[in-house]
């Protein structure tokens, strides 16, 4: 029998989440939803404790509970990423929370759960329990999307997103299944040991990859497994399709990069072809598609789509370089998308919230500083040189073209032009439309908060670039040596 | 042996007859109850291939659990399964191709693995004693807390949210439903719910 039980403390930040849900719950339970703020509190306590414990484990890799768990300095980086995002996702909700008379002190247990989901996904060494991370994740998040039962559009989102999760989870299955047929194992490093020593790859394992693809593809909607993302970006409430649009987004990226390059590093050349048509394909849906959307959240659902493309297009690189860019990728696409989304919750009329793009018609005479931070977002997301944007999309255009992907790298290009238009028009319709009513006040210090930061950090990113890059870097080596 | 070979003939005859039942059947309890059989008679399979824990988890967790809840569903809920059932032959195309279908992928899978024994030589993380030695009760056991108490745990968890989902989706008050209040009627007194009228005679109240 292993033992490996000493190594368990590797999963105390995991450990420490779970304890937290389950006491908050129960917190939850005896003090009722008048207390909702105070849960969301301590759940964003919890993701700031479980933070620390994260940033303090020590660098090197451990892999422990008979190989279905690996803490390295890749899974670290992201679960950082993901506990910032979702803890930024829990603070923007509570206003809305309130405003909307939603309060559920279920809400911040839920999300807490479906965060150590996340962070069990990128922790994920073996078929099974990158199986439970994913599921853990998808099931608090299905329910979240339906959270306001009263709401025809919520909970029609949910069992959208139930019904094509729960097709995704079949076909990732399926997937699983066909590799530990034909490789003898679930664990990454013997299905590694596996390709590498029987050499050539055989055409069940390739059908597996396929099919894990496309289930992972699916998690992180990609095209063209992308269908639900416009309809549940819609219909969710819009702080859970912030929450939605950041941080599972980088959990699942992340678990696709370890699933393709922890066991299939020998096979690069097999699911590389798989992983370039996705990124292709996803990077001018992402583009086109959102030209014509009137609604902000569908928009950024489009917008969402070919951002997964150009991040998808570091790993279609395979090299250590190419995670590096989408690592950085994804955590300047977190800061963006968090304040695109704070900036969208402030769109609050007397009637209730509003979500189309004419609604924000000459903001710029009504509210100057959100018309600032709102261009800046644009600019980034467009790729604007010297706003954080461009540089993501700098390096892994590079990491495209080291690798000898000019074709994706020229693809890559055109889109972010195509896209760039419908970006610059939203700056157009901010700047120089006629003003259309304007929006209340009250945002609430926590919201001007996130908006000054993230675009503070979208500005200055490029004068002092070196920590984000080392720490991506570092991760990179650790999941590619 | 004869006496296994004539058992299996007699609980796979079983178990297809009554799955054909279960389709075939018009009044909807009849097809669950001819479900429950087949469950029972594959528990029975089991326990002839010697997977007692599987066919113990079958009878429990699907006749226990699953066939009640769909007799529920059955009784409770006024489906009209006469209307239901109209064009039911209309299906039988698509049913049938989709049939055939899975029939070649079955025999694509039995071929692959006669074909490339190399599948099928056994090469899983656990080596695997023979039931002589450990029934597979005991082996489970043996793994469950301890090579996979990650995953077990996490299981649990998965459990967990699927609960909570499930009342957080469901339990929401709702106005103007009557509920019983036991003190107020315990505390009801004479005076609040009875009165005496002098009632004229030919006037009535």
């Amino acid at each position: 029998m292993v033992t490996d039980t000493h190594l368990y403390a590797a999963a105390t930040p995991e450990i420490f989440m779970a304890c937290a849900a389950m006491v908050l719950l129960m917190l939850g339970v005896f003090r009722g939803d008048g207390d909702t703020r105070l849960v969301s509190w301590l759940a964003v306590a919890a993701m700031a404790v479980a933070f620390a414990l994260v940033w303090m484990m020590p660098g090197e890799r451990v892999i422990t509970f008979s190989g279905g768990f690996i803490v390295d300095g890749f899974a670290n980086f992201a679960k950082l990423l993901i506990l910032l995002a979702a803890a930024i996702g829990l603070i923007m909700s509570m206003g809305y929370v309130r405003a909307e008379k939603m309060e559920r002190f279920e809400f911040p247990v839920l999300i807490l759960l479906a965060t150590l989901g996340m962070m069990m996904m990128v922790s994920a060494n073996d078929l099974i329990s990158l199986y439970m991370g994913l599921e853990i994740q998808s099931l608090a998040l299905y329910v979240v999307a339906a959270i306001k039962r009263d709401s025809h559009r919520s909970s029609e989102a949910g069992l959208k997103y139930f019904v094509l999760g729960a097709l995704s989870s079949g076909m990732l299955l399926y997937g699983c299944s066909m590799i530990y047929g034909f490789s003898g194992s679930t664990n990454f490093q013997a299905i590694a040991a596996h390709v590498g020593e029987s050499g050539q790859i055989s055409v069940g394992l390739i059908v597996g990859i396929a099919f894990l693809t496309a289930g992972l593809a699916f998690k992180v909607s990609a095209v063209p497994f992308h269908m639900w993302t416009p309809d549940v970006y819609e219909g969710a409430p819009t702080p859970i399709t912030a929450f939605f649009a950041v941080a599972p987004k980088i959990a699942a990226i992340v678990l696709f990069m370890r699933a393709m390059i922890a066991p299939f590093a020998e096979a690069t050349a097999d699911w590389q072809q798989i992983v370039v048509f996705i990124s292709m394909a996803s990077m001018v849906l992402g583009a086109f598609a959102a030209i014509w959307q009137t609604n902000i959240k569908r928009l950024m659902a489009y917008s969402s789509i070919g951002h997964i493309g150009f991040a998808l297009m570091g790993l279609a690189a395979g090299t250590a370089d190419g995670v590096r860019a989408t690592l950085v990728y994804m955590a300047i696409y977190l800061f963006m998308n968090v304040g695109t989304f704070a900036a969208i919750l402030c769109m609050r009329r007397r009637e209730g919230m509003v979500e189309g793009i004419q609604d924000l018609a000459g903001l710029d005479r009504n509210d100057r500083p959100m018309a600032l931070a709102l261009l800046i977002f644009m600019f980034s997301m467009a790729g604007v040189p010297a706003a954080a944007g461009f540089f993501g999309k700098f390096y892994v255009f590079m990491a495209a073209v080291d690798a000898g992907l000019y074709g994706l790298a020229v693809v890559g290009v055109l889109a972010s032009v195509v896209a760039a238009f419908y970006y610059l028009r939203i700056v157009k319709i901010m700047y120089f439309d006629d003003p259309a009513e304007p929006f209340v006040k009250p945002i609430g210090p926590e919201m001007k908060v996130i908006l000054t930061v993230t675009s503070l950090f979208v500005v200055f990113f490029a004068v002092y670039p070196a920590p984000l890059l080392e720490g991506a870097q570092a991760a990179a080596a650790a999941l590619m040596p | 042996m004869i006496i296994a070979g004539i058992t299996f003939y007699a609980l796979a005859a079983v178990a297809v007859a009554a799955g054909l039942m279960v389709i075939s059947a018009r009044n909807p309890v009849h097809s669950v109850l001819f479900l429950i059989l087949t469950f029972f008679t594959a528990a029975g399979l089991f326990v002839l291939m010697g997977a007692e824990f599987l066919a113990m988890i079958l009878v429990v967790v699907y006749v226990g659990a699953v066939a009640v809840l769909f007799l529920f569903v059955v009784m409770m809920l006024d489906v009209d399964f006469v209307q239901l059932r109209e064009g039911f032959l209309q299906y039988l195309p698509v049913g049938g191709i989709i049939g055939l279908v899975m029939l070649v992928e079955l025999i694509l899978i039995l071929g692959t693995a006669v074909g490339s024994p190399e599948i099928s030589a056994g090469k899983a993380g656990v080596p695997i004693p023979a039931v002589e030695e450990v029934s597979n009760t005991k082996a489970l056991g043996q793994v469950i807390y301890t090579k996979y108490v990650y995953v077990f745990q996490a299981a649990g968890m998965l459990l967990l949210i699927a609960m909570v989902g499930a009342i957080v989706l469901t339990l929401r008050a709702r106005p103007g439903v009557r509920k019983q209040s036991i003190a107020a009627q315990v505390g009801r007194s004479r005076e609040d719910s009875v009165e005496v009228r002098k009632v004229e005679p030919g006037q009535g109240v």
